[in-house]
C-alpha cells in the first residue's frame, strides 16, 4: 500500500525539495522513526511477552463479572461473558499480528518475483505483468477477499492463501518500476558483460538495490493486511472465537456502544496505536532513505 | 494520436482485462476446496443427493462446458440463487441501486475533504498545517472502516441525532453516514497523492511567474493550483473506485443497509456460490468500465493530452500517462490502497 510514498522517493519533487529549514526537517524526520520504533517495539514486546502483561486468562469466562466497567482488578473492564478485556487485548495483538505480518510474506515474495521479472525483462515480460496487476486490480480488494476467504473455509489458512492469491500487486509495481530503472544501468550490464546469468543478477545484484523500497512497502503492507484481518474478524469471516482478536473483541462490544463504549473502543484504541506505530515506522524509514539519496 | 484512436486502444484493454477477470473468477471457482454440493449439503448427505446437485448446478459436466455455461450466464445475468431460485441479474440490480448511491456520494466527499486537505498541506509546504494534514492521514488510515463508521454512528446518530444511526428509510440521509465512512477510507490515499501533485504544480514556471507578477497566494491556489489538480484528482478517483466499492460492502454492513454489500453477506452465510460469484464479476466489470470512462475523460479534457505533437510524445502519452500500459506507468499514478 501507500505507493505515493515510494514514486515520491524514486521521483517526488514535492517532499524533500525546497522549502523547510534541512536541519529542523531532518529531526522531524528522525523523529517519526524513532516515535514509529518505539511504539512498534512496545507492542511486539507486549505481544511477546502475553503472559506476562495480561492480568487474566483472555478465554475463560465469569459469567457472574460481565459488562463491569474499569477497576483495578479488570483495568480495562470485562466483556458480556466476564473476560477481562485488557487481558484479551493483550492476546488478541499476538494473534492480530501473527496473521498480518504472515499473510504480508507469500504476496510479498510472489509480488517482488513477478516484479523483477517485469522490470528486468521489460518488452512482452512486462506487458503480461502488467496484465495480470491491472486484471488483479479490476476486482474490489474486500469484494474478492470476502469470497475467497469464505469459498476457501474461513479461518487462517484461507486468510493465508487469499491474501498470497490478492495482495501481490503492489510488490509488482512498485520492484517492476525500480528493476526497470537499474536494468539499463551500467552495473547490470558489467555483471551481464561479466558472464553472470540472468537469475544470478537479478537475485544477487538488483534485487539488494531495490530492498529500501520493498522494506517501506512491507512495513505499510503489515498496516494494510492487520486492518483487513481485523475487518474479517469483525465480519465473523476471520479469527474465529474464542481466540481473542481486535475484530472479534470490536464486534462483541457493539451492542454496548452506547452503554458501555470501552468494550468496543479499547480494543480499537489498541488497533489504532498498532497501526499508526507501523505507520510512523514506514514514513520515517522513507524520509531516511530520501535524504540519503 | 487523435483523442478517437486513443480511446479505441483503451477500449480494447478494457475489453481485454474483463475476459481476464471473467476467466480469473471462473478459475478461482475451480480452486475452491471440496465440492460445492457436498458442502452445501453437509457430510451427512446421501450420494444420491449430492450426485443430484452436482447435476442441477452442472458440476458433472467437463470443465470446458462449465466455462460455457458460466459467460452465457453472466451475459444473460442468469445461473440462479441456489437458496430461492431467483436468477442472480435480478437479485443484484434490485440491490445494486443504494450500493452505487453511497459509492456516488463517497467519490463526492472523497474528493471535497482531499482536495480541501491537499490544498492546504500544500500551500504550507512543510510547515505545521502540513504536519496537521500529515497527522490526519496517517491517524485516518489507522482505523479500519467498520470502527469509523461506529465512531460516525455514535458522535451524529445516537449524541448529536443529526441522522439516522442505521437502515435506509430516511432518503438520501440514511446515506450521508455511511458514504462519508467509505469516503474517509480513501481519503489519505487522495490526499497524500494530490500533495506531491500540487506541489509539483506549485514549482512550475507558470506558477513562479503569477507569483512574481504580484498575484496573492489565494489567487494563485485557486486559479492556478486547483484547475490543475482536477486530472490527476479524476485519475485518482478512478483508480481508487475499486477500493470504494469493496469498501462500501463492509459499511453497508455496520449500517444495517440493504445493499450489494447486505446481498454479499446473504449469500456467504448461505454459501449460495452463483450469486457470489455474481457479485464478484459484476462488481469487477463495473470497476473495469469506470477506469474506461475516467481514462477516456482526462485524455479529452487534459490539453497536454490532446496535441497531436512529434511521434515521441504521441508514444510517451500512449505507453506513460495512460498510467496502465506498463508496470511503471501504472505504479506512478495508481494510489496507495491496495487493489
Amino acid at each position: 500500500m501507500t505507493v505515493e510514498t515510494i514514486s515520491s522517493i524514486l521521483s517526488g519533487p514535492g517532499d524533500g525539495g525546497a522549502g523547510g529549514h534541512p536541519t529542523r526537517r531532518r529531526r522531524r524526520r528522525s523523529g517519526t522513526l524513532i516515535a514509529g520504533a518505539v511504539i512498534v517495539g512496545i507492542v511486539l514486546l507486549a505481544a511477546a511477552f502475553a503472559p506476562l502483561v495480561a492480568t487474566h486468562d483472555p478465554i475463560v469466562q465469569d459469567l457472574t463479572a460481565g459488562l463491569q466497567p474499569p477497576s483495578a482488578a479488570h483495568w480495562l473492564g470485562t466483556d458480556q461473558l466476564g473476560r477481562d478485556i485488557w487481558s484479551r487485548i493483550v492476546y488478541a495483538a499476538r494473534t492480530d499480528l501473527r496473521v498480518g505480518v504472515l499473510a504480508v510474506a507469500t504476496p510479498a515474495v510472489l509480488g517482488i518475483a513477478l516484479g523483477l521479472l517485469a522490470g528486468y525483462f521489460g518488452g512482452w515480460t512486462d506487458r503480461i505483468a502488467s496484465y495480470l496487476v491491472d486484471t488483479n486490480l479490476a476486482f474490489p480488494f474486500y469484494v474478492i477477499v470476502l469470497a475467497m476467504v469464505t469459498l476457501l473455509g474461513t479461518g487462517e489458512g484461507a486468510i493465508y492463501l487469499t491474501f498470497a492469491l490478492v495482495a501481490w500487486v503492489n510488490y509488482t509495481r512498485v520492484v517492476g518500476v525500480v528493476t526497470a530503472g537499474f536494468a539499463r544501468e551500467n552495473w547490470v550490464l558489467a555483471a551481464r558483460g561479466g558472464g553472470l546469468g540472468h537469475v544470478r543478477v537479478m537475485v544477487r545484484h538488483v534485487l539488494p538495490n531495490a530492498l529500501p523500497q520493498i522494506v517501506v512497502l512491507v512495513v505499510n503492507d503489515i498496516v494494510f493486511v492487520i486492518l483487513a484481518v481485523v475487518t474479517l474478524s469483525y465480519l465473523g469471516l476471520g479469527i474465529q472465537p474464542p481466540t481473542p482478536d481486535w475484530g472479534g473483541m470490536i464486534s462483541d462490544g457493539q451492542a454496548f456502544l452506547t452503554s458501555r463504549p470501552w468494550i468496543s473502543l479499547a480494543p480499537g484504541a489498541a488497533l489504532f496505536v498498532t497501526a499508526v506505530g507501523f505507520s510512523l515506522l514506514a514514513d520515517g524509514i522513507a524520509d531516511v532513505l530520501r535524504d540519503e539519496r | 494520436m487523435g483523442w478517437v484512436k486513443q480511446v479505441g486502444l483503451l477500449v480494447l484493454r478494457a475489453a481485454l482485462v474483463a475476459g481476464g477477470v471473467v476467466l480469473a473468477t471462473f478459475v478461482l471457482l475451480q480452486l475452491v476446496p471440496g465440492d460445492v454440493a457436498t458442502s452445501l449439503l453437509g457430510s451427512r448427505a446421501t450420494p444420491e443427493a449430492v450426485a443430484e446437485l452436482r447435476q442441477q448446478l452442472g458440476l458433472d459436466l467437463p470443465w470446458y462446458a462449465r466455462f460455457g455455461t458460466f459467460v452465457t450466464d453472466l451475459f444473460t445475468g442468469g445461473g440462479e440463487s441456489l437458496v430461492n431460485g431467483v436468477p442472480v441479474g435480478e437479485l443484484i440490480s434490485a440491490r445494486a441501486g443504494v450500493t452505487l448511491g453511497i459509492v456516488a456520494l463517497a467519490v463526492l466527499f472523497a474528493v471535497v475533504i482531499s482536495t480541501a486537505l491537499a490544498v492546504v498541506a500544500a500551500a504550507n509546504h512543510d510547515r505545521w498545517a502540513d504536519q496537521v494534514v500529515r497527522l490526519i492521514s496517517t491517524s485516518t488510515l489507522a482505523i479500519p472502516a467498520f470502527l469509523v463508521g461506529m465512531l460516525l454512528i455514535l458522535l451524529f446518530g445516537v449524541q448529536l441525532r443529526w441522522f439516522p444511526v442505521g437502515g435506509n428509510t430516511d432518503g438520501i440521509r440514511s446515506l450521508v453516514l455511511p458514504s462519508l465512512t467509505a469516503a474517509l477510507a480513501i481519503v489519505p490515499v487522495l490526499t497524500r497523492s494530490l500533495r506531491v501533485q500540487l506541489l509539483e504544480v506549485a514549482g512550475g514556471d507558470f506558477v513562479a511567474a503569477a507569483r512574481s507578477a504580484g498575484f496573492s497566494n489565494a489567487r494563485v491556489t485557486f486559479a492556478y493550483l486547483l484547475p490543475n489538480a482536477a486530472i490527476p484528482a479524476l485519475t485518482l478517483v478512478g483508480l481508487n473506485v475499486a477500493y470504494l466499492v469493496g469498501g462500501t460492502f463492509v459499511v453497508e454492513k455496520v449500517f444495517a443497509i440493504p445493499g450489494l454489500g447486505a446481498l454479499m453477506f446473504d449469500s456467504i452465510s448461505a454459501r449460495d456460490v452463483p450469486v457470489i460469484q455474481g457479485i464478484v464479476v459484476y462488481t469487477a466489470i463495473l470497476v473495469v468500465v469506470v477506469n474506461l470512462v475516467t481514462d477516456a475523460l482526462v485524455r479529452l479534457i487534459d490539453p497536454r493530452r490532446r496535441t497531436r505533437g512529434s511521434r515521441r510524445t504521441a508514444r510517451r502519452d500512449a505507453a506513460g500517462a495512460a498510467g496502465r500500459g506498463t508496470t511503471a506507468g501504472a505504479a506512478e499514478m495508481r494510489s496507495g490502497v491496495s487493489a
